[in-house]
């Protein structure tokens, strides 16, 4: 099945918008800044419409199947906050308009960062960073400046676990400083006589260590209260990576667990839709100590709730702000979503997600981790990690493993993540999926399994049904292809 | 896995081997092998100057980006210019074709402190018993 | 129980299969004394009480759809064609995830290759990223590629005072750990500033004033001392105005909201970023190359992706994971619908139309419109009174939203506002604009 491009379903002459005739006097065009050339399409309306919705589908996405992809969380996404989200008074608005006109969406806003602080147990809330990585980055920067404003310059060296997201060390590198990796034991926690000894060596030089809990293994690291304890004796400061909250909502809030800083990914956790690759949302939440240091502005409420009127909300920017991470005020599309998302659940909803979570991914574990091995002996959190190889089929790897799946109706689960685990493969169900789609995918990893050791060139040759067969990607970084060009 | 029993080792799989006063300089057999096919190859300019293991430019593939450090101190003299078309050539000819730099050594001695073919095959061999 | 499918039934089969009495069991490794807290969050809501309590707060606003706006400022006004929501609406697109499984993700790969190549066409550059957070960013990570390009060497970064203040504030931010020289400079002084040391120079064209202007001079002087030129451009004066591709651009960067994201009160919108090929390694973002499956049928993938995060980590040319896929994909249809005639028209409309408005408040008294030079879109109006008071009164009594108040940003434009005029104000709204003017100073 392919789609001609755009361009090739160009004709000249051809235009799919009808705009107003021009009803001023037309000024004079400076003759010498007008372009000569526009090499964009020219397609009617119905060329538009028919060929998005072709390539529409050729996708596979959550409104047609199970995404079984751990750290992503791709739960179900609600059709009520896409009304939400396009009502005319949140999406005609302006952000630079007076704050008097916009009182509605400030409310919002403002109860999000309440809601999240909550959720979280932190002291403040920016809604500012658009994504997770830029919401790390954000942590990273105020963990820095932290220490610059206490006066210690000396610090430069964030501790990071080699479980962790790529997202991780890239913001530390990012920030100026240095990423020293922290080994994980065989139970899949941090291992603490490596941090011990990289503390005790580097105590004074630790701005912080970047965590992920439960981590990427989808373990809840079992002594995190005492790895937090030992970040704060060295002085350092506790950073959360916030993308598996999932298992999180409603049953521990990380900064009752030592956490400073922390971002969220309303795309993950809040159920916002992923969009082919965003837009997310990654706000940070900050103990007292860094609340200062919070991305701006953030909404705070100027007047109370009375009995005559509703409270007013105003921007302001935190006293000792690292700065603007982007313009304007952060993702408001998303936000909404996400706001609604929190009032339809509640706290006792919100915990209900969380448990399920859990439920779900134990319940996939005990199905599948006899036909693929899962590395360490403990129950998980809301997603695990299992070897992708097949006893007796010794050329088939997580990557033919994955591509089988498509043939039966699945989306690959996240592959070769995290990179302590050989041949990983990455799963997590999310609370939205019933057991009659956990069976029905177990089911289909156990005739892989059985396919790996009959045929494993089948498993080879996958995928056989999708709409193109294995891409050849040696060849589309060798010949650079990044646009047509006719 | 193949060698060039002419060329020294280093201990990121770069290999070198003396022309004249001339190093000449490229990654083993065994490291293009576990790079899969690669892609593209960064490499410095003419007059860069390192110190043995610096990081003097990266080797592509789909699957991994590795730094090439320097297996001894030196001045660039000249890289690889048909690796830029054909990068294929550091997997087909890693020893030939495929050569990355040639430089001038500040410190010709650090050639002995290199591992003979020898020396890396057994340690190769070691390495993936251990895996 | 919203969303959630399970059953008692199924709760106990599952609990029984796992070899638990309890889901409390299987969250024994949180520790006792923090586990279930007691969240103090108002109490859920069925959808038609949640629909009810966000349409009462959207209500509450005043917007650019409930009168005239003339407010622009790096956020516009612009149409948004009906065909640009209809296809962002489909499941198959908002839904589906990064595309990492091209085989199953051809429809998003597919778009966004369009979406580089229509970005290349507007820039006249050879290659683009699929998008970055905002203009903001994109400039951001445009000045970490120029120092990248010169292995981090040159420290020294020149930006126009007339960028953005927010992007400039953002590149302040993502910098601050670098060890880098950010200058805010005129242009005009800019020659003296351009050493060996200077990595990039910055530039916006329209400028936060809507001024344009020849960059060849620029161009030229920056290539002269080796360093990168940067252009912040708007895609909507594109239909019309030279490329910065054409002026000989390095990096040309902006803010894509205009083409298909609507206000949203800030975002999300769209960062673009398009380079020269001899760049592409640096550049920061995903990629989408074409290349051909098994059966040899053109299929599309992302590639150089060793240059990302999550292969590179420490190394990898940003930290950037998630980016703005769907506004990429809105910006895309907007391309395609507006196409070579429609984005030419929609220009026209606002450059005629930003003219007419200049003209006619430059003959009401006490106000003044400066030097005559070309603009796209905006112009700076000088105001007998406070600009917070002129919108008071322009909102108030005539439900108009005005412009921007450059004294914010600007110490010596106090009492100076920024006025935005688009294909989406007709004649009448300016007229009334003037009208209302006219009356205040009466």
């Amino acid at each position: 099945m392919t789609e001609p491009l755009l361009f090739e379903l160009s004709r000249p002459g051809r235009c799919a918008t009808v705009l107003p005739a021009l009803d001023v006097p037309p000024t004079e065009l400076p003759g010498n800044l007008v372009r000569g050339e526009l090499a964009l399409p020219e397609v009617s309306e119905a060329d538009v419409v028919r060929h998005y919705t072709r390539l529409s589908q050729m996708n596979y996405s959550v409104d047609t199947g199970f995404y079984p992809l751990g750290s992503c969380t791709m739960k179900y996404n609600p059709k009520i906050n896409e009304e939400m989200t396009r009502l005319p008074g949140f999406a005609n608005l302006h952000p630079y308009q007076d704050e008097d006109s916009v009182q509605g969406a400030l409310f919002l806003m403002y109860y999000l960062q309440e809601f999240l602080k909550e959720i979280g147990g932190f002291a403040g809330v920016s809604l500012q960073p658009a994504a997770g990585a830029q919401g790390e980055l954000t942590g990273v920067l105020m963990m820095r400046a932290y220490h610059l404003d206490r006066g210690d310059a000396a610090r430069d060296v964030i501790l990071v676990p080699d479980s962790a997201h790529g997202t991780n060390p890239a913001s530390t590198s990012m920030s100026g400083l240095r990423v020293l990796e922290v080994p994980s034991d065989l139970r899949g926690n941090v291992d603490m006589g490596a941090l011990e000894a990289a503390c005790g060596e580097h105590g004074d030089r630790l701005v912080g260590l970047m965590l992920t809990n439960p981590n990427t293994l989808g373990l809840f690291e079992e002594r995190v209260e005492e790895i937090a304890a030992l970040v704060h004796d060295c002085g350092g400061l506790m950073y959360g990576d916030g993308a598996n909250m999932n298992a999180l909502l409603g049953i521990a809030r990380p900064g009752d667990l030592g956490f400073d800083v922390l971002h969220y990914n309303l795309h993950k956790t809040f159920g916002t839709p992923h969009g082919g690759g965003g837009p997310g949302s990654g706000p940070v939440g900050a103990a007292p100590s860094l609340v200062d240091f919070l991305p701006g502005p953030v909404v705070e409420m100027d007047e109370e709730w009375s009995e005559e009127s509703l409270p007013h909300f105003t921007f302001v920017s935190p006293q000792k702000s690292i700065g603007r991470m982007k313009a304007f005020y952060g993702h408001f599309g998303v936000m909404v979503r996400a706001y609604t998302y929190i009032r339809m659940l509640g706290a006792g909803g919100l915990r209900r997600v969380a448990e399920h979570a859990v439920l779900n991914a134990n319940y996939l574990m005990s199905q599948v981790k006899d036909l693929y091995r899962v590395p360490y002996d403990r129950t998980c959190m809301h997603e695990f990690v299992c070897e992708g190889i097949v006893p007796g089929a010794p050329d088939v790897r997580a990557l033919d493993i994955s591509k089988r799946l498509i043939d039966y109706g699945f989306h690959p689960p996240t592959n070769y993540f995290p990179l302590i685990v050989h041949e990983a493969l990455m799963i997590e169900p999310t609370e939205t999926e019933s057991k009659e789609t956990l069976d029905a995918f177990a089911d289909a990893l156990r005739r892989i399994a059985e396919e790996a050791r009959a045929d494993p060139d089948l498993l080879h040759q996958a995928p056989l049904s999708a709409p193109v067969r294995r891409l050849d990607e040696v060849r589309a970084a060798r010949e650079l292809i990044l646009r047509w060009e006719g | 896995m193949k060698l060039d029993q002419e060329a020294r080792y280093a201990d990121n799989h770069e290999w070198a081997r003396r022309d004249g006063d001339e190093i000449v300089c490229g990654i083993s057999d065994h490291a293009q092998e576990s790079l899969s096919d690669v892609v593209y190859v960064e490499l410095p300019e003419e007059g860069d100057e390192f110190e043995k293991g610096d990081v003097f430019g990266v080797v592509e593939s789909v699957k991994a980006a590795s730094d090439l450090y320097m297996p001894m101190g030196g001045k660039i003299i000249a890289v690889n210019e048909e690796l830029e078309d054909a990068p294929e050539l550091v997997n087909q000819e890693p020893y030939g074709a495929g050569w990355m730099i040639r430089f001038a050594p500040s410190d010709p001695s650090e050639f002995d402190d290199l591992a003979t073919a020898r020396e890396y095959e057994a340690r190769i061999a070691e390495e993936e018993d251990e895996a | 129980m919203p969303y959630i499918p399970h059953s008692d039934a199924d709760r106990r089969a599952m609990l029984a299969a796992i070899g638990v009495q309890s889901v409390e069991e299987l969250l024994a490794d949180v520790p006792a004394h923090v586990r279930f807290p007691d969240l103090n969050l108002p109490p859920a809501l069925s959808e038609m009480e949640a629909r009810r309590e966000l349409e009462s707060l959207a209500r509450s606003n005043f917007t650019a759809a409930d009168g005239p706006c003339f407010l622009g400022a790096g956020a516009y006004h612009h149409f948004v064609p009906a065909v640009v929501d209809a296809i962002l609406r489909r499941g198959e697109f908002y839904t589906a995830y990064t595309p990492y499984q091209p085989e199953v993700s051809q429809g998003t790969l597919q778009a966004i290759f369009e979406y580089q190549t229509m970005i290349c066409a507007l820039t006249g550059m050879a290659v683009s990223n699929a998008s970055h957070y905002d203009g903001a960013t994109a400039v951001a990570e445009a000045v970490i590629t120029a120092v990248n390009v010169h292995r981090m060497k040159r420290r020294k970064v020149i930006i126009s005072p007339y960028v953005h203040p927010e992007y400039r504030a953002v590149v302040r931010t993502y910098t601050q750990g670098m060890g880098l020289e950010i200058g805010d400079r005129e242009i005009g002084r800019l020659a003296d500033s351009l050493d060996q040391d200077t990595a990039c120079v910055v530039v916006q064209s329209p400028d936060f004033f809507g001024r344009i202007e020849d960059l060849t001079p620029l161009a030229e002087a920056a290539h002269a001392a080796g360093a990168l030129l940067v252009v912040v451009a708007d895609p909507i004066a594109l239909g019309l105005l030279k490329s910065p591709g054409e002026f000989g651009a390095d990096i040309v960067v902006g803010e894509g909201q205009g083409m298909g994201a609507g206000l949203n009160f800030g975002g999300p919108y769209l960062g673009f970023f398009a380079t020269r090929e001899e760049y592409v390694r640096r550049m920061a973002g995903r990629l989408v190359g074409q290349t051909v499956d098994a059966d040899g049928k053109r299929g599309f993938v992302l590639t150089l992706s060793t240059r990302e995060q999550h292969i590179r980590r420490e190394k990898a040319t940003s930290n950037i994971c998630t980016n703005q896929g769907l506004v990429a994909l809105a910006a895309a249809v907007y391309m395609a619908a507006l196409g070579r005639c429609g984005m030419r028209q929609v220009a026209e409309l606002c450059y005629h139309r930003a003219h007419y408005a200049r003209q006619r408040i430059g003959e009401i008294d006490g106000f003044s419109v400066g030097d005559d030079g070309p603009f796209f879109k905006e112009f700076v109006v000088r105001c007998p009174r406070p600009v917070p008071e002129v919108n008071e009164y322009l909102l108030a009594e005539w439900g108009i939203i005005g412009g921007y108040d450059l004294g914010r940003d600007y110490v010596q434009l106090d009492g100076h506002m920024l006025l935005c005029v688009t294909e989406m104000n007709p004649r009448e709204e300016i007229d009334m604009l003037v009208a209302a003017l006219e009356e205040m100073t009466a």
